[in-house]
């Protein structure tokens, strides 16, 4: 059975407006133009479907459904349990729990403990996990060959996947010719052959080893990371969502009408960036907290809660992040609005509103296009600060900065446990690199100053 | 004979941009005596300022010299170590650049940036410094040097700062001055004053003048010898008196430009104007570059090699056909009797208009003062005519145009277009009258929204119209709108900037045309275009005039602009009107002084019309604070005890004409 958290609601409203927005842009000619010069930047495309892969993964981990579940195999009681679709793709990973942290691709346990070995004889020892490699006998003189040997087939079947579906679009052995069609083809083919290549290596691997180690509750992280990166997105996305309405609309005004409403909104944006903005979003955090915890009839259920306070804290980082593009598209309006063709159409009798739109907001997008990918990645690590000072996300609820904040406990032992921070760094730099290097392909096609 | 101070051969210097290599310079070859002018001349893009920079090795990095021999009092410059290029660099050779504004450190005073060039060439010491600044400002005609010693860039006037900058460059006492463009950003009247000067200095300090520019009625009153450039090689080098001499044969790429000029004796014909386009540098030439657009193409001319010869011992010429009488190709009349001459009524009346600007200081921003941009005007433009505004930057002109589009807030005064009263209406009701006037800017480039097609720029025109269009209507409107200023209509699914500045401006002008008005107003349209391209645009201008009975306030700087396209001319001065009658008796008979002053300061090749200069102080009052009385007073040769306490009032010298001066009160 379905079950819908508002954050869902949101992707889902926020995906069906890109693709609305996407229907409608193709079109018209001047709007698909700039699209398809930025598709035939091979980066652009690249990051285009890397980014793809990301936002797949963070849909299926908006699917929700509610699904019993017993508690322990021996038991007759069930307990009602809200999934993602993605969990249960990822159901060994997640279920697949050992006792404390393990490094990457180890048989071994982190911990030492006392056990007793074959004679009888207690020893001071790391004892083997009760998942990862406990397919071997002799693990160490093993593993090499076995990673190997899952890796190689994952590689096959990856290549085979990416010739069945070469196959399957191209309709025909013309596959030579049906890749070579389009700088675009092209790119986006040898990329999702990458992609592939390390999703079913992975996939292989991942029913035998912690590739990626286990946490401190023994969890897998590659399970936490992946599901991480939902929270990533929609912090940045809703955020960003909340922030661009009103630094837009606040700066444009502000630069186009100066005068008094200028004046209002300055004090306004200087007032709210002079309060630091810790403080300010601990404020609000700490009082929805209060309501959460005085209204619990409210969420029937603790996915529900962490979900509506992950929503509170995009809000809450929206309305305290628009001043500085506000500032930005102030000064910027302020300028054009001095260039000889907004005076020209004024001459002509355009509407002050159509002004704003035709002629002020396509020249400050590309600062709002930079902004927003920075603040991209700035949000996400935003996420880590405020979850360290426990103002964040939910404990409950898995993201990057939950588990940087978990890692960076552990930086002082030795031998150092250092997946955690790792695959946290790996899977941010990926979505973040991406979402850069896209935004830069897509202003230089909407730039019609560059040639190419 | 004695060698030449610069010589420069065969120079080919090649820029790499996105993959194509464009011959910038391709294979110039001339030289500089001691103590001779030189001017390179030739219109944008025709590769004059990357010569100067390939001789001082200062090219961008994408640029590179490919060939040639650049010899400096038998030092050849091209392959000395950068280190001794810095040591010749502002000591031996120095360079002025066109923009006065951005080539002075903003945060250094005055005395700071010139002491700084003997710092680095000279090992004196600290205070004899201060006096060889001193002395130099002096030099470069700057009062007060103590004064200004201490003064930072922007409280200079822009002539004072461009004295500023010659003095840097004078500073080590250099053998050769380059000048790119030196009074290209200054007015008329200063441009004349800082020619002088260098002029006076070049003989006093027997150094060589390198003068690059596109002006040549600057060139016939500086230069001794004149070189001509086009598409990256010279094709013309003659001495100065040979070069003016329209008898003598010329180049006919030369021919062109002077026939380019506007001037009244051409009032009815349409100016000469060159076919297409220079030819794209990064294209291999065979035979003259010029042929494609020369009227005395021959077979020959695209095969053979164009070489150089020799009209007179000093005096090349790069064509293989010069000889041949030019025949006035082009000299075609405009039909007056087209012209809609229905000059009665008066279409716009402007009646003591005055704008305005309040400066505000403080925390509560209160007024303190105002700057009278525009103070008390009256003009009166009819129908079908072109009125001319003409003054120096600053003296309003442009805030009166945009004021009568009430694009700013008018303080006071009446605006009336056909007897209709526009400075009381709502914002609403202006709409319906916003189709009637309209504009044309000055710079093609910031006029049109760089992200909107051609298309959709010009579609923009109708929306001020009443009547609503379909789409095909505005397609076909478009297309139609697009061959009448004489671009492919297909040009419609262009963005602005694939298009050079000239088209630009067409294409602004057909913007202003789809609003079908009876008045445009025109702020400098061509001062930021090339002679031929200027041509073009004006011949439009007054074509479209004659066919619809266009009536255009014309705003310029530029004299000979005014002779051929205007039926009366204004003469502004600080935010008011000092002169105003029909161009004749304005540019035949000026009556007040700062008219004259303007006129006497274009630089004027034809020598037998050449008057006297009358030198105007370089310091512009500023209109925050205008000087009481007369406000021309402080710079006027003929200025009275009285001019400073009594404003003049307008005096009539004829039905049409006025003055604002009060030596004819007197009279």
């Amino acid at each position: 059975m379905l079950a819908l958290l508002w954050s869902d609601i949101l992707i889902f409203l926020l995906i069906g407006g890109l693709v609305l927005s996407a229907y409608f842009a193709s079109k018209q000619e001047q709007t698909r133009r700039p699209w398809r010069k930025a598709f035939q930047s091979r980066v652009g495309t690249a990051s285009f479907v890397v980014l793809l892969v990301f936002l797949l993964v963070g849909l299926l981990d908006s699917i929700h459904i509610k699904q019993s579940e017993s508690l322990s195999p021996s038991s007759e009681e069930h307990t009602e349990v809200v999934l993602s679709v993605l969990d249960i793709f990822l159901t060994p990973l997640r279920t697949q729990i050992e006792k404390t942290y393990s490094a990457p691709f180890s048989s071994f346990a982190y911990a030492k403990e006392i056990s007793l070995d074959g004679t009888g004889v207690s020893v001071w020892t790391a004892p083997r996990l009760s998942y990862g490699g406990a397919h071997l006998e002799h693990p160490q003189e093993e593993i090499f060959g076995d990673v190997l040997q899952r890796s190689l087939l994952g590689l096959l079947k990856g290549i085979a996947a990416w010739c069945v579906l070469l196959l399957v679009l191209a309709k025909g052995p013309n596959v030579v010719a049906f890749i070579n069609r389009s700088v675009f083809r092209k790119t986006a083919l040898y990329t999702l052959l990458g992609l592939l290549l390390i999703i079913f290596v992975t996939a292989e691997l991942v029913g035998f080893y912690h590739i990626l180690g286990t946490d401190k509750v023994g969890e897998d992280v590659l399970y936490q990371a992946l599901k991480s990166v939902r929270t990533g997105l929609i912090i940045g996305s809703l955020t960003t969502l909340v922030m661009l309405p009103i630094a837009i609309t606040l700066g444009l005004l502000a630069g186009f009408f100066r005068g008094w409403v200028d004046d209002a909104i300055q004090y306004i944006y200087t007032t709210l960036s002079s309060i630091p903005s810790v403080l300010l979003i601990a404020a609000a955090i700490l009082m929805a907290q209060v309501y959460m915890a005085n209204n619990p009839e409210l969420f029937s259920s603790v996915a529900q809660r962490a979900d509506m306070r992950l929503l509170l804290l995009c809000v809450i980082l929206g309305l305290t992040s628009w001043t500085g593009l506000c500032r930005l598209l102030r000064a910027e309006t302020l300028k054009i609005r001095e260039m000889d063709y907004v005076q020209a159409a004024q001459a002509l009798g355009v509407r002050k509103l159509t002004i704003l739109k035709r002629h002020i907001l396509p020249n400050v997008m590309h600062l709002v296009m930079i902004t927003v990918v920075l603040d991209f990645s700035g949000l996400v690590l935003a996420e880590a600060v405020l979850s360290y000072i426990n103002i964040g996300v939910d404990p409950s609820t898995y993201s990057w900065g939950n588990m940087i904040n978990s890692a960076r406990l552990e930086m002082a032992r030795e031998p150092i446990v250092w997946w955690s921070l790792a695959a946290s760094f790996i899977f941010m730099f990926g979505l973040v690199l991406a979402a850069n290097l896209f935004a830069d392909a897509v202003r230089d096609a909407f730039d019609p100053r560059s040639k190419h | 004979m004695q060698s030449p101070l610069l010589s420069v051969r065969g120079l080919k210097t090649e820029f790499s941009q996105s993959g194509q290599t464009i011959k910038a310079v391709d294979g110039i070859s001339f030289d500089i005596a001691k103590g001779e002018t030189f001017a390179l001349v030739g219109e944008s893009g025709c590769g004059k300022s990357v010569s100067a920079l390939s001789v001082l090795r200062l090219l961008p990095r994408n640029a590179k010299v490919r060939e040639g021999q650049v010899l400096f009092q038998g030092q050849d410059l091209l392959h000395e170590p950068e280190f001794n290029m810095r040591t010749i660099r502002g000591s031996r050779i120095s360079m002025i650049f066109q923009d006065p504004m951005s080539a002075l450190n903003p945060v250094m005073t005055i005395g700071e940036q010139i002491s700084e060039c003997f710092a680095i060439h000279d090992n004196v010491g600290q205070k004899s410094h201060k006096n060889e600044v001193l002395k130099l400002i002096k030099q470069v005609g700057l009062a007060e040097p103590s004064v200004r010693y201490n003064e930072y860039p922007h409280q200079l006037s822009g002539g004072m700062r461009q004295r500023v900058v010659i003095a840097i460059a004078l500073a080590n006492k250099p053998d050769l001055l380059i000048a790119d463009e030196p009074t290209t950003a200054l007015d008329v009247t200063i441009q004349a004053q800082i020619l002088q000067l260098l002029k006076d200095l070049q003989s006093e300090l027997g150094m060589a003048l390198w003068i690059i520019t596109h002006d040549l009625g600057l060139v016939s009153e500086y230069a001794d010898r004149v070189a001509v450039m086009y598409a990256g090689e010279l094709v013309e080098v003659a001495p100065n008196e040979t070069f003016f001499d329209v008898h003598k044969p010329h180049h006919p790429y030369t021919k062109r430009l002077f026939d380019a000029l506007p001037s009244t004796q051409k009032r009815d014909t349409l100016l000469t104007t060159l076919k297409g386009a220079v030819p794209s540098l990064s294209s291999k030439f065979k035979g003259c570059r010029f042929a494609e657009r020369c009227p005395l193409k021959q077979a020959d001319c695209l095969s053979a090699e164009v070489d150089w010869r020799d009209e007179s011992p000093r005096h090349q010429i790069r064509c293989l056909h010069y000889g041949i009488e030019q025949a006035e190709v082009n000299a075609e009349k405009f039909n007056a009797s087209n012209a809609t001459t229905d000059s009665t009524g008066s279409l716009l009346r402007i009646d003591d208009l005055k704008i305005h600007f309040p400066i505000k200081k403080g925390f509560f921003k209160r007024t303190c003062g105002y700057v009278k941009a525009v103070d008390g005007v009256s003009l009166d433009i009819k129908a079908g005519t072109t009125a001319a505004l003409v003054g120096e930057s600053g003296c309003g002109k442009t805030t009166l145009g945009k004021g009568v589009l009430q694009l700013l807030p008018i303080t006071s005064g009446s605006i009336a277009y056909r007897g209709e009263e526009l400075t009381q209406l709502s914002e609403q009701q202006l709409r319906q009258y916003r189709h009637h006037l309209q504009i044309i800017f000055q710079d093609p480039f910031s006029s049109m929204n760089p992200r909107l097609l051609v298309g959709e720029v010009i579609r923009e025109g109708f929306q001020s119209l009443s009547q609503q269009l379909s789409d095909t209507e505005k397609t076909q409107r478009c297309e139609e709108l697009l061959q009448q200023v004489g671009l492919n209509p297909d040009t419609q699914l262009c963005y602005p900037h694939e298009f050079s500045g000239g088209q630009r401006q067409r294409i602004c002008i057909a913007r202003a045309l789809a609003a079908n008005p009876s008045l445009i107003v025109c702020d400098e349209p061509t001062s930021a275009l090339d002679v031929s391209v200027q041509a073009q645009v004006l011949n439009l201008l007054k074509k479209l005039q004659i066919e619809s009975g266009l009536s255009y306030l014309f705003i310029t700087h530029d004299l000979s602009v005014v002779s051929f396209i205007a039926d009366t001319v204004a003469v502004m001065y600080l935010g008011r009107i000092v002169e105003q009658g029909t161009t004749e008796e304005v540019l035949q008979n000026p009556a007040h002084p700062y008219t004259k002053a303007l006129l006497a300061a274009v630089p004027e090749w034809d020598k037998s019309k050449k008057i006297k200069t009358i030198k105007l102080a370089d310091n512009l009052p500023s209109a925050s604070n205008p000087p009481s009385g007369c406000h021309f007073h402080t710079r006027c040769e003929e200025a009275m005890p009285d001019c400073s306490q009594i404003e003049p009032a307008k005096h009539g010298l004829s039905a049409t004409h006025d003055v604002s001066c009060l030596k004819f009160k007197n009279e």
